[in-house]
């Protein structure tokens, strides 16, 4: 949660009265809201923080930092499924309880 | 090498070390605030391509880790309501609280939701008009301008079944706690670059000045990361102390504008609890008067219990940089990310994770010495 994940705006629209943008996180696309960087523009990138856009970033730095996120497993962590990695742990931490 | 291999750009990397190594002439103390970045330099083995004579010290920046006991046993309570859907980002599900853990609040039957934005429990909310969605706010800076657009829309949209569990922490507070410690052997901090983003550096000087101490505004590649440790140690050596931007592509000296009128429209700050650590004066955020309202606890009527933390666990101490994680006698032993005992180890940006995901388990001075070629 703690980090923050580069995207590229694929779309923006307006919703409930505030710009809201498709980003594409190397492949995962999510909702963001753009109310803190208004003045961005479908193709730019940006640093996304919990479904919002925080600041502009350059697509050199943007590409590079997603690659690293996508190394360490960051972007599973971010975008992936949280419960059923709550239950891998739980369950392996059961089957150490009881041995 | 094994770690350097895997650098974005090893040949920058060697040369970012050995300018550092050429600049060093005596033993010096950094900390990274940031858990990303601990995350970063363990996985990376950045402390290890260091000189001996630059240590880094793990700070207490992962929120996760520093939400304290009381507060995760409140989100529990509430969690266990019966018309309450609460919502959390995926990473709280296994802290522990006092007695349990949201995931085993949810095998009990409690509707628990993870959710990737606060603005999806407004939209829960929007949906569900006859439950009450609380939403557990938790993070730094980076986080707390996402959360205050949320309950500023649902206060505009008119949305009264949707409250907040606030448990925001800021970091300017925390260096000064790290600094006015007895024990400090911090000399300089490589700041956390997104909280910046957001923030700007306006904060900072203040705090370089008073305690004498450089402050690099760094981010979390591990490029970026030997890059303020560059500046620093330059700093160090040559017996200055300001602050200094090592990350100018994501960071402005003034931050996002927009998030900071909204931050400071929905939040005043307040003195707040870190778990392990201890109360650190004006080191939160809580809703504004103008948004009690939406204030969980307000609307709730919880004590939760008053509860202590295991007594082997020294994630305090690992969170002020007194101890790395494995000279803890539980680490790795009955204290693992599938069991954890303290917060450091059940989030993957604390410091006890990174150590044990990485394999640092022997003790400090036994470990290898990893080289550059
Ligand atoms: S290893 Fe476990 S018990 Fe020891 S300080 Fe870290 S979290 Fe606490």
């Amino acid at each position: 949660m703690c980090l923050a994940v580069p995207g590229r705006v694929v779309g923006i629209e307006e919703r409930n009265g505030t710009s809201m943008a498709r980003v594409d996180f190397g492949g995962v696309v999510k909702d963001v809201c753009l109310a803190y960087l208004p003045e961005i523009e479908v193709g730019e990138y940006a640093i996304v923080h919990v479904g919002f856009a925080i600041q502009r970033l350059d697509e050199e730095s943007a590409l590079a930092t997603l690659r690293l996120f996508e190394r360490i497993g960051a972007l599973d962590e971010e975008f992936g499924d949280a419960w059923a990695r709550a239950a891998a742990e739980s369950e392996t931490a059961s089957e150490e309880e009881n041995r | 090498m094994k770690y350097i291999d895997e650098f974005q750009d090893p040949e920058l990397a060697r040369r970012l070390l050995d300018e550092i190594a050429r600049t060093v002439t005596r033993p010096w103390a950094m900390m990274e605030v940031c858990g990303g970045q601990t995350h970063s330099i363990i996985r990376h083995g950045l402390d290890q391509l260091l000189p001996d004579t630059v240590e880094l010290i793990h700070g207490p920046g992962c929120p996760v880790c520093v939400t304290p006991l009381a507060v995760i046993d409140k989100a529990l309570e509430i969690a266990s309501l019966p018309d309450v859907v609460f919502c959390s980002f995926g990473d709280m599900l296994r802290v522990p609280g006092s007695d349990r853990d949201l995931f085993r609040v949810k095998g009990d039957g409690g509707d628990v939701r993870v959710v990737y934005s606060p603005l999806d429990a407004l939209r829960i909310a929007q949906r569900t008009p006859d439950k009450q969605v609380v939403f557990f706010g938790v993070g730094f800076e980076t986080t707390a301008p996402a959360i205050a657009m949320t309950v500023h829309q649902a206060k505009r949209l008119g949305v009264r079944n949707l409250s907040l569990l606030v448990s925001h922490v800021r970091v300017p507070p925390a260096i000064e706690a790290v600094m006015r410690s007895p024990d400090c052997r911090v000399q300089a901090f490589l700041a956390a670059g997104h909280v910046c983003s957001v923030m700007g550096t306006s904060e900072y000087p203040a705090l370089a000045d008073t305690y004498r101490v450089p402050i690099v505004v760094t981010g979390f590649e591990p490029l970026d990361i030997l890059e303020g440790i560059r500046r620093a140690v330059r700093q160090l050596e040559r017996g200055e102390h300001h602050v200094e931007n090592a990350y100018p592509r994501a960071v402005s000296a003034q931050g996002n504008p927009v998030a900071l009128r909204v931050l400071r429209e929905v939040f005043t700050t307040t003195d707040r609890t870190w778990r392990g650590i201890g109360t650190i004066p004006d080191s939160g955020w809580r809703l504004s008067d103008a948004y009690r309202d939406y204030d969980a606890e307000h609307r709730f009527d919880i004590t939760g219990p008053a509860a202590a933390e295991p007594a082997v666990c020294r994630s305090g101490e690992v969170l002020q940089g007194l101890i790395k994680p494995h000279e803890c006698a539980a680490f790795g032993i009955i204290c693992t990310p599938r069991t954890p005992l303290g917060a450091t180890m059940v989030s993957s940006e604390g410091a006890c994770a990174a150590y044990y995901l990485y394999r640092r388990l022997s003790p400090p001075h036994t470990e290898e010495k990893a080289s550059v070629d």
